[in-house]
């Protein structure tokens, strides 16, 4: 195992020995100490690697990730995971707003809390909050899956697309053209994988789904013409 | 883009050190907010009948002892002041009201930053750490503060346009934002008596707060209808003469974070702010969430 100490060494420095892993593995588990909320941390990863980072994260942690699997060992800041591709970021503590925005593939799992526009514009990842989600949650989610185990906030799913979002808890209000939907034998299925590969110990029975009603303007035959 | 910290202490063993805990927390935000500095710290507080006086003077040779002579005739009591950088601090017994009037008429190129019993307000344009080492922020104590770190956005960058903003008797408002009908309701509060230095638009807020508070609201009320009038984005610390307060708007773009153990509640635009206070691996990490209001304030004494 390698061991990354930000007390002495640059972020810069962290994530150009994690880049330099994808032309040529030479280690495939790393610990990133004293991460004392840097921004940036452990970003655009291309390998197969294990990375702990031993602390609290600042905002963009595990952007861009591709294959990798980073644990969080504290909260994180704006961003987690966002526009991840692949791989796995797991967050112990709590993550502020956006995370998992516009990722793209890959399972992000917060094990605390969410703020606001979890999982916005995400884009086929499956994300796991084992606590609530603030306002504005995936907001216009286009695929993947979205899984709250407490409680989500105002606006959910608003102007969404196709991301199927289960929630275990009250969900304060939804947003514009989301709606509750009847849960299938195809989606409790959908909803134990997902869980099961988060490591997240729930029963999907207990879970609502909502889902797009399909009637904002985009849905709308008679305006294909538009573009 | 700008920085805010603020640190207020349940633990009184600890107020000697309160700047020295501060220093790093402000100098932490400069990447949020080089270009201003200031901060409010309250402690060293006067009797009921008195008031302390943070006033600056452009020159830094001005003679505050001639000024506080001038006080000592006018309101025939002593004054004790001391002076630091640009800035004195005055203390008298006397009305706040008579004392910033006299200053208004017979020294209108002082400018009065604050007012109140125990609250100083001291801000310069330039980079946190010379900021910190012009006032000897380490060196200072008390039972709570505040601090902006500023990267102007909305107005001109000059000592007048940096936070914190006095918003009346030990009240003080750091923002971190920028709020879009500010033009408006500046020229709704000065219909109303309300005065502006600037152009700036957090003293609007800050302005709308001391209008609020003088029409008879609480903090908390106060807040309540800031919520409603003001547009725009922001998250507010406010200071008072017991505690201090945070909200943020109900989109809540602009980031906060708070930390609590139980020595201090501390919070800041960014986590890496928190990271040199004692104890801040085991404190309780968490966002405040959008258009709710949080007030940590202690009992008087």
């Amino acid at each position: 195992m390698r061991t990354v100490d930000l007390a002495t060494q640059t972020v810069r420095d962290l994530n150009q020995a994690l880049h330099d892993q994808a032309k040529q593995c030479t280690e495939t588990e790393w610990e990133v100490l004293n991460p004392k909320g840097q921004h940036n941390l452990a970003v655009g990863l291309d390998q197969k690697l294990k990375v702990d980072i031993k602390g609290h994260a600042g905002y963009y942690c595990g952007g861009m990730n591709k294959e990798a699997d980073i644990v969080v060992h504290g909260s994180a800041g704006q961003g987690v995971a966002e526009n991840m591709m692949s791989g796995s970021v797991r967050v112990k503590g709590n993550a502020s707003s956006s995370a998992g925005a516009t990722s793209i593939g890959g399972l992000l799992v917060i094990e605390g809390d969410a703020g606001s526009r979890c999982g916005i514009s995400m884009k086929g990842s499956d994300i796991v909050v084992t606590g609530n989600v603030g306002h504005m949650s995936c907001f216009m989610g286009q695929a993947g899956t979205l899984v709250v185990c407490g409680d989500a906030g105002d606006a959910l799913g608003d102007s969404l697309y196709e991301v199927h979002i289960y929630v275990k808890g009250e969900v304060k209000s939804l947003g514009a053209d989301c709606i509750a939907k009847e849960m299938r034998d195809e989606h409790i299925e959908e909803l134990s994988e997902v869980l099961k590969r988060a490591g997240v110990d729930e029963d999907p029975h207990a879970f609502k789904r909502y889902g797009s009603a399909r009637q904002l303007y985009n849905f709308k035959v008679d305006n294909a013409s538009a573009y | 883009m700008c920085g805010i910290v603020g640190l207020y202490l349940k633990n009184e063993s600890l107020e000697s050190q309160l700047g020295q805990l501060f220093v790093p927390m402000l100098i932490a935000m400069t990447e949020r907010g080089p270009d201003s500095a200031g901060f409010a710290i309250y402690g060293d507080e006067v009797a009921d009948d008195s008031v302390k006086l943070t006033l600056r003077h452009e020159d830094e040779n001005y003679d505050w002892a001639g000024l506080a002579k001038r006080l000592e005739t006018a309101f025939s009591t002593k004054v004790d002041w001391f002076q630091n950088s640009k800035v004195a601090v005055l203390k008298l017994m006397a009305d706040a009201d008579d004392a910033i009037a006299y200053l208004h008429e017979n020294a209108h190129d002082v400018m009065v930053m604050s007012a109140g019993k125990s609250i100083e307000i001291l801000k310069e344009v330039g980079l946190p750490e010379n900021i910190v080492e012009m006032f000897k922020l380490g060196q200072m104590k008390g039972s709570h503060i505040i601090g902006h770190t500023r990267m102007a956005t909305e107005s001109a960058v000059t000592m007048a346009g940096s936070h914190p903003f006095s918003t009346g008797m030990d009240l003080c408002l750091v923002h971190n934002g920028s709020l879009s009908n500010h033009n408006r309701l500046r020229a709704e509060l000065k219909r109303e008596g309300i005065h502006f230095d600037t152009d700036n638009d957090t003293e609007v807020a800050a302005g709308y707060m001391t209008y609020r508070l003088q029409q008879g609201d609480s903090l908390n009320q106060a807040l309540e209808h800031a919520l409603q009038d003001l547009d725009g984005f922001y998250t507010f610390t406010i200071g008072t003469k017991n505690g201090f307060a945070v909200v943020r708007d109900p989109i809540a773009c602009k980031p906060a974070v708070i930390a609590e153990t139980d020595d201090y509640v501390a919070m800041a635009s960014e986590y890496q702010a928190l990271t040199t206070l004692p104890g801040i691996e085991n404190a309780k990490v968490w966002e405040p969430e959008p258009a709710t209001i949080y007030v940590w304030e202690r009992g008087d004494k």
